[in-house]
């Protein structure tokens, strides 16, 4: 255990030096010294992973939000907050990505006051910032219980109604925007991956994630705290994914079949691996696997469904990203170590907030009690916490 | 009326004059290194392209509806009356969007920049108030680039075409591509073959409107949706409520019965 407690540490701090030097050599020499992005290619790994992937990974907010509280759905209660928790620090982090890859990051406020409200790129930025406000306040509630502030918990609860529905309406909104963002460009962006149903094909596989994620998280967070897993919740989480999986790959096909690709997407060749990556990830393999009952209720099944659907779907969004525009641009883009790098830095520091977060915070309906117990005999805590932050990062 | 610049490749020598006067107007650096870039950049905006003895310019075609403004989140980039497409570097954020945007790749950027710009053809809109031509047309020893109003430049690029069916392609790019550019190139050979995008594949449809079409329906998707959503908000928390009170009922009658027994 103590191994593998400074393995991880190590594993961390290596991580953040490389990551602290690739800030650095960003912020001191320029785009252009720690990318390889270039006239050609002007958006790389930082809008394909940090932005792309890193909105759609924190969507399980909205959907279990969604799920409980306007479609009551009790049983999920207790991975709200941290769905919750998750899709705020991965708006937060969001943010860090893209002050990263703006060349002027220090004008972001821009928005603001210059307004162009035919670019899909404003909805999206005035979206993500309102909704990370949002989420702010859907976190708040951790915070004031943690210090027993009684008053502020009514104050939010009173606004709840309006931060549930401004969420999911903005959700909806930006998760799909980024599909729509590449609908100016069909003439660049491969045909395998340009298609008029874009914004659809971002929306339907951010609730596919959001599920997927919040399964992951569960697994994951309930594993490192030695906790029971409410193996309920996952079969029930399960479930939807399953749906919403068949649903994204029935929009999907019936995309290639009105444009008809079908026989296209079949025939061998560059992008073409990269797509049955993308579809045999985000689709064939998960979905078969939740076909089988036994797969549906076990709880070692579902997480890995869940993580290889994940995976296929961020497949999807760099094949979006990246790959489907080498055809045009005419060579491939490989993203620089320092590009890597700071993304890793971001990542860590996501997991490591998320571990801060689960030691201080009521996040899981178990640390409940063990929070308030903190409060009367402060003692109790920390072994907990130590061995929640252990396995976190 | 909107100007426009007609670009004849037939009638271009080469001599590369139109670059150095592009440099000397926006201050960018020229040199023979420079002249001998066969690509543009950041400090090259417009070339002159060689391909055994012919020749063939590119430079930003200023869309008459043009991606790179509609994608600008900030605005900094938009179509003036009398033509060029401009920027304005104090509101660009660093987003780059134009660049992915434009169809013709031509909006580029000073990656090595800590402070980076865009940076492509502006078309001279200084001079173009002063009422002068284009600093590329002014120089052109041929009259390969030529600067004057669209329609005339049509009339005139189509009546070259008739006299020397010939010498020219039937066909003048720009005119209806992605909606029509304020730019306009005749040629003897395919545009195509110097980096220029097939007119099949960018088509007729200004590209804005393939964002627009979804950018529209906002403004009425946001009160629906909040309206759906509340409404299924009300609905599932009138049940409870419901289900509440129906509680409360059954065991105050459950408290009655015992208190009577």
């Amino acid at each position: 255990m103590k191994i593998k407690f400074t393995f991880w540490r190590a594993v961390f701090a290596v991580i953040m030096i490389a990551g602290m030097y690739s800030t650095y050599v960003r912020y001191f020499h320029g785009l252009g010294a720690s990318t390889n992005m270039t006239d050609q290619f002007p958006w790389g790994f930082w809008i394909g992973f940090d932005c792309l992937c890193g909105v759609m990974l924190a969507a399980g907010g909205f959907c279990i939000v969604g799920a409980v509280y306007l479609f009551n759905v009790e049983s999920l209660h207790s991975v709200v907050r941290p769905a919750v928790l998750t899709a705020f620090l991965g708006y937060l982090l969001f943010i860090v990505g893209l002050l990263f890859d703006l060349g002027r990051p220090w004008f972001i406020w821009h928005q603001l006051i210059y307004m162009n409200p035919h670019s899909v790129m404003f909805e999206v930025g005035m979206c993500v910032m309102t909704y990370t406000t949002v989420l702010f306040f859907e976190f708040l509630p951790n915070v004031f219980e943690r210090f027993n502030l009684r008053q502020p918990i009514k104050w939010i609860k009173r606004i709840y109604p309006v931060l549930i529905v401004l969420g999911i309406l903005l959700s909806t909104l930006h998760q799909s925007s980024l599909g729509s963002l590449y609908l100016i460009m069909p003439s660049k962006l491969h045909p395998f991956w340009y298609s008029p149903a874009l914004p659809f094909f971002f929306f339907g596989s951010a609730v596919a994630v959001g599920l997927a994620m919040t399964i992951f998280e569960s697994t994951q967070s309930a594993k490192a705290m030695g906790r029971h897993l409410e193996s309920k919740v996952l079969v029930q989480l399960g479930g939807a994914l399953l749906v919403a999986l068949w649903m994204n790959a029935l929009l999907r096909l019936e995309d290639y079949w009105h444009r008809d690709m079908l026989r296209q997407i079949l025939k061998p060749g560059y992008e073409a691996y990269f797509l049955w990556v993308e579809l045999l990830l985000a689709f064939v393999i998960p979905i078969t696997m939740l076909s089988f009952k036994k797969v549906r209720l076990s709880p070692q099944g579902l997480y890995l469904a869940s993580i290889i659907s994940l995976l296929g779907f961020i497949t999807n969004r760099l094949n979006v990203a990246l790959i489907g525009f080498e055809t045009f641009v005419g060579h491939h883009y490989v993203p620089k170590w320092t590009e890597f790098s700071v993304t890793l830095m971001i990542i860590a520091m996501g997991f490591f907030l998320f571990a801060v977060a689960v030691r201080y915070l009521p996040i899981f309906p178990a640390q409940e009690h063990a929070v308030v117990q903190t409060v009367r005999q402060p003692v109790a805590g920390p072994a907990l916490g130590e061995a929640v932050l252990n396995a976190g990062d | 009326m909107s100007k426009a610049i007609l670009y004849d490749a037939t009638m271009c020598i080469g001599c590369k004059q139109c670059e150095s006067a592009c440099a000397q107007q926006n201050s960018l650096p020229y040199n023979d290194s420079v002249a001998a870039e066969p690509v543009q950049s950041a400090h090259k905006w417009t070339v002159v392209l060689t391909k055994d003895d012919k020749f063939m310019r590119r430079l930003c075609m200023h869309c008459e509806k043009p991606a790179c403004a509609s994608a600008c989140p900030v605005g900094a980039l938009h179509k003036t009356k009398p033509g060029p497409v401009v920027y304005d570097v104090w509101k660009c954020i660093g987003c780059r969007y134009c660049m992915v945007a434009c169809p013709f790749s031509q909006p580029k950027y000073e990656w090595g920049s800590l402070n980076p710009r865009v940076r492509k053809c502006i078309m001279c809109p200084d001079r173009l108030a002063a009422g002068k031509q284009t600093a590329c047309a002014e120089i052109c020893p041929t009259g390969a680039t030529k600067f004057g109003d669209r329609d005339d430049l049509l009339r005139e690029a189509r009546e070259r075409i008739r006299q020397n069916p010939g010498t020219y392609l039937d066909r003048i790019y720009g005119y209806n591509e992605v909606g029509g550019t304020s730019v306009l190139i005749l040629s003897s050979q395919k545009v195509e073959d110097y980096g220029y995008p097939a007119s099949a594949k960018i088509g007729d449809t200004p590209l804005p409107e393939y964002t627009g079409r979804v950018m529209e329906r906002v403004p009425d998707f946001i009160p629906v949706w909040t309206l759906v959503l509340g409404g299924i908000y009300w609905i599932s928390h009138r049940r409870e409520e419901v289900a509440a009170a129906e509680a409360e009922e059954e065991q105050a009658k459950k408290t009655q019965n015992g208190g009577a027994r």
